[in-house]
């Protein structure tokens, strides 16, 4: 598959107004709003297009498997510093354009945050160049930073260039047995201290706690911390990082962005917090607008993440806009897909 | 000097006595300016070769007046261009001839500082310093450390996407926000962002972060506080040679060591600042890397020894480690004077923000020595080693015929030598008016097209800083004229006139 075959094939869907569905591994299907349109399917423009390790960045088309990504990086000592989710054969074009990120998000930052370029097809055909391999690069307005996220709304994300880090050197996962209000407390307090914690996860009344970096540096907080060491770290984070865990386990998951400090939301049901208590995941029946409504007041919003498809699109995945945001991102929207071909309702019904 | 205007961006004509007439029923008039003494302190900002008066300043002290001045410019069809401490180095505040400066000097407000959630709301006029003062207390800091940090603003840094010397380690200014308040052209006011990882939607935030004032007004910022590490120590390494001292600064990044600050002086800038500040600098080395480690103190000990290894391994003539903090302040004290030190050996100096990849860096530094010779000017070198960004000063005398034309355009060498490195024109200092000719080499019709689309969605009339940042393809097409790029013409299908 060639980018000509991309461009053809949206070019070609502009012209005749057609809904188009853009799936990489199909991995993600599970996440957003409605699936609607003619599926094209871009698993087959995958490969790595460019990496270099000294630079710190690597290039791939959109189809590339996440794992085969990692598995060059590891080569080199180096990782995805977000640690997305690799699910099933998880392409890097759903990747960004899904904007998921795991449990290093706190300490590393999100997929958006380690977008330097992207080269993108709009939903006229047309292939635009934004950003490119440098670090720093601020001529124009930053749209690669932008799609991260926008799930494939904007444009088909063709290629993608990452900011990659290196692997740290040493990890150590500590386990402490605390309820949900401690947890909260604590991970906060460790959050402004100079620690080396790279993730944290609290279920069941038991707080897993990732430290990395320098060798000496992870040992000394270990000290510092106490806890229980757990030998399975690795194993434990994989879990976590690919929803494999008991918490994710029900058919209906919510996902709860808040302030880290926001105490626990006394929702009934089997909870878990991620990311030093700034994500809140909540499984089973609630009703929707109550829990859309406790999300806002702590200062945050709640995606239904995990859903029947006839639940999301009642709903609606993601929380609503408000109306002059809304005609921001239809006016945005129109600007990059003027007939709205490019997966329409995949992330709000009005785009 | 008013910079080469293009006669096919939009044309404004306002009625100056009108304006100020409905400016005065909306603001108090210690909040307005309009009398051209009183305008000159606003003709510029940190690029000073390039001067404009606007007809009025207007300095709310509220976001309802923000919103009121916004509202009238809209209707009134007037130029809008939003200045925070005028630090910057790319004519992005600098007035239109039209229209109307908007300072949020008077937001100088620390609204909230939460320790527990790492985060401190505030004004955009509030300094880039304040919040880190305001911060130690509770052991915390904001992590973005623009050189001008002393002065500029959490505004401008917004809308810049300012850097700093801790780039490669802890981000820009667009990792270190986590909400902004904006109001549109029209005076409506967006949340953008929120307290939490993430908001629903587009990451409008990244889109925001570095428009330049283009495409809204900001007047709250949450940012994020880190906190402080325990420990900073900094390895200092003479090079015999520029392009050892550019793979020294690549092996660093291959082991796997993501240093808090790698900087690198050539012997120009180091012969400029060593008799200034007396850091103890090499004069007889090609180039000098600084290389600064933070955290606790076990893990700087033994990033130290790394780097060292590293850099013994590639050929350091001379390697130093600071053994104070007094120390490691004053190795630092020479790479933060560079910009003061050469403007004290020249007249004048012009400083570039162009971004390479690290391995291109011998090379750009031979063809910056040709450009001098063929320029008939002197260049010192600082330069982010880290993230790739150089800063090349080009020293001139702006009142020698000639000298400001030649070095601009040797700046102008260098942003386009940057672009067909596979770098960028600017890595921290934004576009501004300075660079919009280099934004056509660096940027295709289409991409140009969809900015301005971009632009359109949030400001129609185009009346947020005009001009600036996003050339108009006219433009594009004259500049194509006046300077074809490597023997191709650019914009082949545009009427030229």
């Amino acid at each position: 598959m060639t980018l000509d075959d991309l461009v053809g094939a949206i070019a070609a869907a502009h012209a005749s107004h057609t809904p188009l569905r853009l799936r990489g591994a199909g991995s993600k299907d599970f996440y957003g709003g409605l699936l609607a349109g003619e599926v094209l399917d871009v698993a087959g423009y995958r490969g790595i297009v460019a990496y270099e390790p000294s630079e710190l960045y690597l290039t791939a088309k959109c189809g590339t498997p996440l794992v085969d990504i990692e598995a060059a990086l590891a080569e080199q000592g180096q990782m995805l510093a977000f640690e997305p989710p690799q699910f099933a054969g998880a392409t890097l074009g759903g990747c960004v354009a899904a904007g998921l990120s795991g449990p290093r998000r706190m300490q590393a930052g999100a997929v958006r945050d380690f977008v330097l370029g992207v080269k993108l097809i709009d939903g006229t055909g047309q292939v635009l160049d934004f950003g490119g391999q440098v670090m720093k690069n601020v001529a124009g307005y930053d749209v690669s930073r932008l799609l991260a996220g926008s799930m494939g709304t904007l444009g088909l994300l063709a290629e993608v260039t990452l900011k990659v880090l290196p692997k740290p050197v040493a990890e150590a996962t500590l386990a402490f047995a605390m309820d949900e209000a401690e947890a909260i407390a604590r991970l906060n307090q460790w959050g402004g201290q100079p620690l080396p914690v790279s993730a944290s996860f609290w279920f069941d009344g038991r707080l897993l706690l990732r430290l990395s970096g320098a060798r000496a540096a992870v040992d000394a907080a270990r000290r510092k911390l106490g806890g229980e060491l757990a030998v399975d770290g690795e194993k434990l984070w994989k879990n976590i990082r690919e929803q494999r865990h008991a918490a994710f386990a029900a058919p209906v998951i919510w996902r709860l962005a808040v302030p880290t400090t926001t105490p626990p939301l006394g929702i009934d049901g089997v909870h878990a917090l991620d990311w030093g208590g700034g994500l809140r995941w909540l499984s089973g029946e609630h009703e929707p607008a109550r829990i859309r409504a406790i999300a806002q007041q702590a200062g945050g919003h709640a995606v239904l993440y995990r859903a029947p498809e006839s639940l999301r699109c009642r709903e609606g995945a993601f929380a609503p806009l408000a109306p002059a945001l809304l005609a921001l991102h239809r006016r945005l929207k129109k600007s990059f897909d003027p007939r709205g071909i490019l997966n329409p309702g995949r992330l709000y019904a009005e785009l | 000097m008013t910079p080469f205007m293009s006669l096919s961006e939009p044309q404004f004509h306002t009625d100056r006595v009108a304006l100020a007439a409905r400016l005065a029923t909306i603001l108090p008039a210690h909040c307005l300016l309009v009398d051209d003494e009183d305008l000159r302190p606003y003709e510029c900002d940190g690029l000073t070769a390039y001067r404009q008066l606007p007809l009025a300043v207007c300095l709310p002290e509220n976001e309802g007046q923000v919103i009121d001045v916004l509202r009238t410019c809209h209707q009134l069809g007037v130029p809008v261009v939003a200045r925070g401490a005028g630090t910057g180095l790319s004519g992005g505040a600098m007035p239109h001839a039209e229209g109307v400066v908007l300072s949020l000097a008077r937001f100088n407000k620390i609204l909230r500082l939460d320790p527990l959630a790492r985060l401190a709301v505030v004004q955009p006029g509030v300094r880039n310093l304040a919040v880190s003062e305001a911060a130690a207390p509770h052991g915390l800091y904001y992590a973005p450390d623009p050189s001008s940090q002393i002065a500029c603003t959490l505004g401008g840094n917004v809308a810049e996407n300012s850097g700093g010397v801790h780039c490669l380690k802890y981000g820009l200014t667009v990792h270190n926000i986590l909400r902004i308040r904006l109001v549109s052209i029209e005076g409506e006011v967006f949340e953008i962002g929120s307290e939490a990882p993430d908001a629903p939607g587009y990451d409008l935030l990244a889109l925001l972060i570095g428009s330049e004032g283009m495409l809204g007004v900001v007047t709250e910022v949450t940012v994020k506080l880190v906190p402080k590490p325990e420990l900073a120590q900094v390895v200092m390494a003479s090079f015999a040679d520029v392009g050892q001292a550019g793979a020294a600064v690549a092996a660093i990044i291959a082991a796997g060591i993501i240093p808090a600050g790698l900087e690198m002086m050539d012997k120009a800038a180091t012969a400029a600042v060593e008799p200034f500040v007396k850091a103890g600098y090499d004069l007889n080395a090609e180039a000098i890397l600084l290389c600064e480690s933070d955290g606790t103190p076990e893990e700087v000990a033994e990033e130290i020894a790394r780097v060292s290894e590293v850099l013994n391994a590639a050929g350091a003539n001379d390697i130093r480690v600071s053994q104070s903090e007094a120390e490691r302040l004053r190795f630092w004290a020479g790479r933060k004077a560079a910009f003061p030190a050469v403007g004290r050996i020249t007249p004048d100096y012009y400083c570039m923000d162009g971004t390479i990849p690290r391995k291109r860096l011998a090379e750009m530094l031979a063809a910056i020595g040709q450009m001098e010779q063929k320029y008939g000017l002197r260049c010192a070198n600082v330069f982010h080693a880290g993230d790739g960004n150089l800063h090349p000063l080009i020293m001139y005398d702006a009142a020698k015929p000639g000298d400001w034309e030649r070095a601009e355009a040797f700046g102008a060498e260098i942003l386009e030598l940057s672009v067909a490195l596979g770098g960028s024109i600017t890595g921290e200092h934004g576009v501004g008016v300075e660079k919009i000719n280099q934004m056509c080499v660096q940027y295709q019709t289409p991409e140009l097209e969809a900015f301005r689309r971009i632009k359109a969605a949030f400001d129609e009339a185009g009346l947020l800083n005009p001009g600036k940042a996003v050339p108009s393809l006219h433009r594009c097409a004259e500049y194509g004229r006046m300077h074809v790029h490597g023997g191709e013409l650019k914009f082949p299908d545009l009427e030229r006139f």
